[in-house]
């Protein structure tokens, strides 16, 4: 598996962390309730098929990217800076 | 048909005539008083009990594939009783038990071998860890013995013992701890539930679940739709996508783990064997392949195959434990899906649904889980009422905090078991 990091290139795995489901770019808010903090930490689509999903390129620039992956096939379809989503976000 | 030395004897000298099939394969009914979603070790073994401790035979296990094709025998098959935390420990210790009784209880040769399990430690912060481990298993009333680095090398004198970064400490001993035959184990109980009176449907999908007013009603399935009032989810891996059908999300993403197998070899590991500083546990199976594998890939997947990075690591681990395995050569490599909890332990439980129940959450470690959680899981079923060793596997503990079974003691987070 060789993900491309969109400041160094393709790259393999090996460098990346994986972080999980790109839920983090949704945090609830500090007063939400404990159902959405329990929901956002812990429950899942888990989907069979393209996912969007964090990883932290920890060997490499340090950047933290937001993956879009397919987990039957393991083929990547895309990768953007989280901070870049982050920012159009607000 | 039952098994009997008098049986093979008696079936090898008129040529094997006399066996006949080990369940039926009949057409799905239009209802029965329970569905089982899913033929793995864990449906097959709550239909088993189910039908045995509780008499109710009206049911159907719904298999999307073939009976024993799902994780049930694409595991390593490791049998123990070595956890820590409580929840964990007594469940585990009572399926162990079961283990033991379990051949002459489905009169099926499981092929379940209790040569003894031996985790090895490199430090002496592991030895105390471990040293802590042992103490909980006896005061389960499981066994435990701490070896020193001569009573480790009595068992394995083949190790690496002074390997220059991780030489050999100890190693924690369970002697009741081994491997079972894993397809045996499902075919086991599946014609147990099915002389018992079980219907057995393969190449049944379920595709959605029907829900009136707040309760189960029955199911979709790729051969029709089938009624029943309570329904039972068992689909390893695949439990995120079942419970969406009935409107769920749950603590569960699905990650890949691998496996390894040799060419037969002549016997040379006699037990189950785990280093403790990298990822990698080895057996020996009764055809002479060496059974191993280390930790997850680390990546949600529902592949059933894994990448190279974990495949170098386990081959290196295994490389710096124990040299000698260097010249076999690894005849296949395998993945299967594995339904992965926030603090690693399972969940049994009722869902929200009336009607509808969850068996989900084993992670890495449901194989040696299959007689305890079908047991467990029947009561629950049957009586609506938890079964007091599984009574700690609630799908709440997330959210309440409460009762977390971490044995690894990472934190309870995706992704860190
Ligand atoms: C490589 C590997 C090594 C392992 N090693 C060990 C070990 O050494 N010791 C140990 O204790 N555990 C081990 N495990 C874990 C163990 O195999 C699993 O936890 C356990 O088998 C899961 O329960 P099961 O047998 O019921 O699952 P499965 O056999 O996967 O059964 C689930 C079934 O549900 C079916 N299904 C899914 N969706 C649907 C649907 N919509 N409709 C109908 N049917 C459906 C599937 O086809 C499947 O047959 C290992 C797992 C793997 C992959
Ligand atoms: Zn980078």
């Amino acid at each position: 598996m060789r993900i491309t990091c969109p400041i160094c290139g393709e790259r393999d795995r090996r460098e990346f962390h994986y972080q999980g489901a790109a839920v983090a770019l949704d945090r609830p808010a500090p007063d939400a309730g404990a159902e959405s903090w329990d929901d956002y930490l812990h429950n899942r689509e888990n989907p069979a098929g393209p996912t969007r999903e964090l990883w932290h390129h920890e060997a490499g620039c340090g950047a933290w990217l937001v993956v879009t992956r397919d987990t039957v096939t393991h083929e990547m379809q895309g990768s953007e800076l989280a901070s870049a989503l982050q920012e159009a976000d607000s | 048909m039952r098994f009997s030395g008098l049986r093979v004897l008696k079936e090898g000298l008129t040529g094997n005539k006399g066996w006949r099939p080990h369940w039926r394969d009949p057409e799905p009914k239009p209802a029965y008083d329970m569905i089982i979603i899913g033929g793995g070790g864990h449906g097959l073994a709550t239909a088993y009990y189910l039908a045995r401790e509780h008499g109710l035979t009206n049911i159907a296990v719904l298999e999307k594939g073939y009976i024993g094709g799902g994780n049930v025998g694409r595991n390593t098959t490791i049998v123990r009783a070595n956890y820590f935390l409580p929840g964990n420990s007594e469940f585990y210790s009572h399926s162990l038990k079961l283990w033991e009784g379990l051949e002459q209880e489905l009169n099926y040769n499981v092929m379940h071998s209790q040569r003894g399990l031996i985790n090895l430690f490199h430090s002496d912060g592991q030895r105390d860890a471990f040293a802590r481990r042992g103490n909980a298993m006896i005061n389960q009333g499981d066994d435990a013995e701490l070896l020193d680095r001569d009573g480790v090398r009595r068992h394995l004198p083949y190790l690496d013992f002074d390997n220059a970064r991780f030489p050999v400490y100890g190693g924690l001993y369970h002697p009741r701890g081994g491997t079972a035959r894993h397809d045996a184990v499902a075919w086991g109980y599946a014609r147990g539930a099915d002389e018992r009176g079980v219907d057995l449907i393969q190449n049944c999908e379920v595709t959605g679940i029907n829900i009136e007013a707040g309760s189960v009603t029955g199911v979709q399935t790729s051969r029709g739709a089938i009624n029943a009032r309570k329904v039972g989810v068992v689909v390893a891996g695949r439990s995120g996508q079942v419970a969406e059908m009935a409107g769920l999300r749950l603590p569960i993403e699905s990650h890949v783990l691998q496996a390894f197998v040799t060419e037969g070899l002549k016997p040379c590991i006699d037990h189950v064997v785990s280093f403790g500083m990298g990822h990698f546990y080895i057996s020996q199976s009764d055809k002479g392949g060496l059974v191993f594998g280390g930790d997850l890939d680390f990546y949600a997947s529902y592949a059933q195959r894994g990448n190279m990075p974990m495949l170098e690591h386990v081959m290196e681990a295994g490389m710096t434990l124990m040299p000698m395995i260097g010249k076999a050569r690894v005849l296949r490599s395998w993945g299967g899906i594995m339904d992965m909890t926030p603090d690693g332990s399972p969940i049994i439980d009722k869902a929200p649904v009336e009607g509808l129940y969850l068996n989900c959450g084993w992670c890495y470690g449901g194989f040696k889980a299959v007689p305890g959680s079908g047991y467990s899981f029947a009561h629950l079923m049957a009586t609506d009422r938890p079964h007091e060793p599984a009574a700690k596997f609630r799908l709440d503990r997330f959210r309440t905090g409460r009762a977390l079974m971490d044995e690894e003691g990472t934190g309870s987070q995706h992704n860190l078991h």
